[in-house]
């Protein structure tokens, strides 16, 4: 029976060895639902690929290929020009994801060199804010206030003291088509515009919030509904950047927004800010920042940018 | 066959429009770029129909190249020095993953300090990577050994991926008369690529690049080492095959018959030198002049260097007293990287030769005529050290 209208098919099978709760897992059922079976799949290394291909088996029912950590936009630059050279490359999707340490980080120069060239293909960062594959430590997407284990809550710190890298922007920036932001919390959200990304020509970006229970220190039940809630208080706004231009989706306005403790409360990675006593200088700045990022967000979509 | 004065470089990029590569992935890098510079312009008029990638890097032009070797293509990049450095980490992969790209090193010293001009340290230290390595001493083995790198790797019984070493500068910028053959004759000696492989097809989903745990990680790292220990026979039937199919055009142009060494003068010599890439041009010069005195001295010019040819070297080194091996890098805190193979080949032999190292030409530092004479006359003599920098 097909759920939300969402096909069927599953190309991602059970069996695989990722965490309950695991947010990651259903962003990949999510992009290989929306890629369909003429697909070619490119992903660096971490969570996915380790829980996903324990030699000799393999969760993939469709073609999947694994390089290194920082090269999957490489490897997919490659897939593109030997599918031009055989005549096919209408005929496949070819689609990378990694998770934001690939994307954002060690990743990025290359990236940015495929999204320059023009290849036709789709990058999603399966975004779970962390290196979560080798044990929780900070990236460029772990948001201002979180603790991991490379920026740890202490006497002196509150964590991460730096706020998330816009690379939404900066891959729009490289003259994308087509870029958005999306979140395991709305699925059929997320779906729509993994596939208007795939199906639109040129170098497309949907970077998909992913929920990670064991890295945030979250309920693993409550893996959707903190997916959600990052929406509703505006921390993770969903726009879209349609040939340059904002689409706002949800939030559409800062009188809409849900307390953003509201979000943070549900997570270990933030629980210092609320310990021994809130932390209302953190958690002002974290409110002021949001809803200004909003602002400027709706601004641009109402002039049309 | 037509005859033409050729750069290197030139002819590299001729092999590699003739084998006429689906990919090519390749960054500039200085002496490489007058080999991408050239297949640029065959692209751009016309006389190539591969899809060129301009990366952003190295590192990215051998993923590109990974890219498009696992989607069932032929795939071809160029580098050298820092950049074969800033591949390193995927050169492991490729080889892992058994895809056949085929890669140009244009030997060049790496830094620091800084250096554009010429030793092995690159390739060499890219000795371990699970790649085939063969080196060039003149144009016309650029080329030739350009063709035979990708019927070399593709072969479903190799499927390694090859480099071909010439020296930057000493080589790559070198004019010399290079024999082309007809286009029809390439295409018959190297056909057009077929994936044998595991490839990426939405046809047949497979999984390429999983992970290895403990339990099966080592046979797997056995297989692809026995594949490259093997693969010495398949070079040495190309090698023959290309000598059968491609006649000496040029006198002294490349070795009558191809192999993994070449003799020059060894037949009655008591002394060998041994090399590789350009420098054996001119060491051929010093030992016809010293042949005219009556010295009993010849050249073992390595062309295979990975898989390395054991046989091939105690075969053409038997009844030789000495061995002076002359290599254009080092091992820091260890011996020479070449002159260790050697030695370790000969430990076992009761009849086992006098080995000398000699540490010549790096980062592009001259060996003349005269340093050659003089290695030559320090390892007859037995002086100097039993590792000697020729400076």
């Amino acid at each position: 029976m097909a759920i939300l209208g969402l096909p069927e098919e599953e190309y991602f099978a059970c069996g695989h060895r990722a965490c309950a709760g695991c947010g990651a897992a259903i962003a990949i059922r999510l992009i290989t639902k929306a890629a369909g079976r003429n697909s070619i799949l490119i992903e660096p290394t971490g969570c996915i690929e380790v829980v996903s291909t324990p030699y000799p088996e393999t969760a993939w029912r469709l073609p999947w290929i694994h390089g290194a950590f920082e090269n999957p936009a490489s490897i997919a630059s490659g897939i593109c020009a030997a599918l031009k050279a055989m005549g096919k490359e209408n005929e496949i999707n070819v689609v990378a994801f990694g998770g934001d340490g690939s994307t954002y980080d060690i990743g990025f120069g290359h990236i940015s060199g495929a999204f320059e060239r023009g290849h036709n293909f789709t990058f999603i960062c399966y975004d779970n804010e962390a290196y979560m594959n080798t044990g929780i430590q900070r990236s460029g997407a772990t948001p201002y206030g979180a603790a991991t284990t490379t920026s740890p809550a202490g006497k002196i710190s509150i964590g991460k003291e730096i706020w998330k890298k816009n690379l939404v922007q900066i891959l729009a920036d490289h003259g994308s088509p087509y870029v958005a932001t999306a979140s395991i919390g709305y699925l059929t959200d997320a779906y729509r515009k993994i596939k208007r990304a795939i199906e639109t020509k040129g170098p497309t970006f949907v970077n998909l919030l992913a929920t990670c229970p064991t890295g945030w220190r979250s309920p693993t039940e409550k893996s959707i509904e903190i997916a959600r809630l990052a929406v509703e208080t505006g921390i993770y706004p969903l726009y879209e950047i349609i040939e340059g231009r904002h689409v706002i989706n949800r939030p559409k306005d800062v009188s809409d927004l849900k307390p953003v403790e509201d979000y943070l409360k549900m997570q270990g990675r933030f629980r210092h800010l609320f310990r021994p006593e809130k932390n209302e200088k953190a958690i002002n700045f974290i409110r002021e920042r949001v809803k200004s990022n909003l602002e400027l967000l709706i601004e641009r979509a109402q002039k049309n940018l | 066959m037509t005859k033409q004065i050729m750069e290197a470089s030139h002819a590299i990029a001729e092999a590699v429009r003739m084998a006429k590569p689906a990919v090519i992935a390749a960054y500039p890098i200085t002496p490489q770029t007058h080999i991408v510079e050239r297949l640029s312009e065959f692209i751009a008029d016309g006389e190539l129909d591969s899809e060129y990638i301009r990366v952003e890097s190295e590192f990215g032009a051998i993923s590109a190249c990974l890219g498009a070797s696992a989607t069932g293509t032929r795939a071809y990049t160029a580098t050298c020095s820092q950049g074969l450095a800033l591949m390193n980490e995927v050169l492991f992969i490729v080889s892992g993953m058994r895809l056949p790209v085929c890669m140009t090193v244009v030997n060049r010293a790496l830094s620091a300090p800084i250096s554009i001009w010429n030793d092995h340290q690159d390739s060499i230290s890219a000795r371990d990577v699970g790649w085939i390595q063969m080196y060039a001493e003149t144009s016309q083995e650029c080329y030739d050994l350009t063709l035979m790198q990708f019927k070399i790797s593709e072969d479903h019984r190799v499927l390694t991926p090859s480099m071909v070493c010439l020296d930057g500068f000493t080589l790559s910028h070198v004019y010399e008369p290079v024999d082309i053959p007809a286009q029809e004759q390439v295409d018959k000696f190297l056909p057009r690529y077929k994936p044998y492989h595991a490839f990426l097809d939405p046809g047949q989903p497979m999984t390429l690049g999983p992970i290895g745990f403990p339990s099966e990680y080592m046979e797997i790292r056995k297989s692809q080492i026995d594949a490259i220990e093997d693969s010495l026979g398949v070079i040495e039937e190309v090698y023959n095959e290309f000598s059968d199919s491609f006649p000496v055009g040029i006198k002294k142009a490349r070795p009558e018959r191809y192999f993994h060494v070449e003799e020059y003068q060894l037949e009655d010599a008591e002394i060998a030198l041994v090399a590789m890439g350009s420098v054996c041009g001119t060491i051929k010069v010093v030992i016809d002049k010293l042949r005219k005195k009556g010295e009993k001295v010849g050249l073992l010019k390595l062309i295979t260097y990975r898989p390395f040819p054991r046989q091939a070297i105690k075969d053409a080194l038997k009844g030789v007293e000495k061995v002076a091996v002359l290599e254009k890098a080092v091992s820091p805190g260890g011996d020479g990287p070449v002159y260790c193979e050697f030695s370790s080949l000969f430990y076992d032999s009761e009849d086992r030769p006098e080995l000398r190292d000699f540490i010549i030409g790096l980062g592009g530092r001259d060996v003349s005529l005269g340093r050659i004479k003089k290695i030559y006359e320090m390892t007859k003599e037995g002086k100097g050290e039993k590792r000697e920098w020729v400076f």
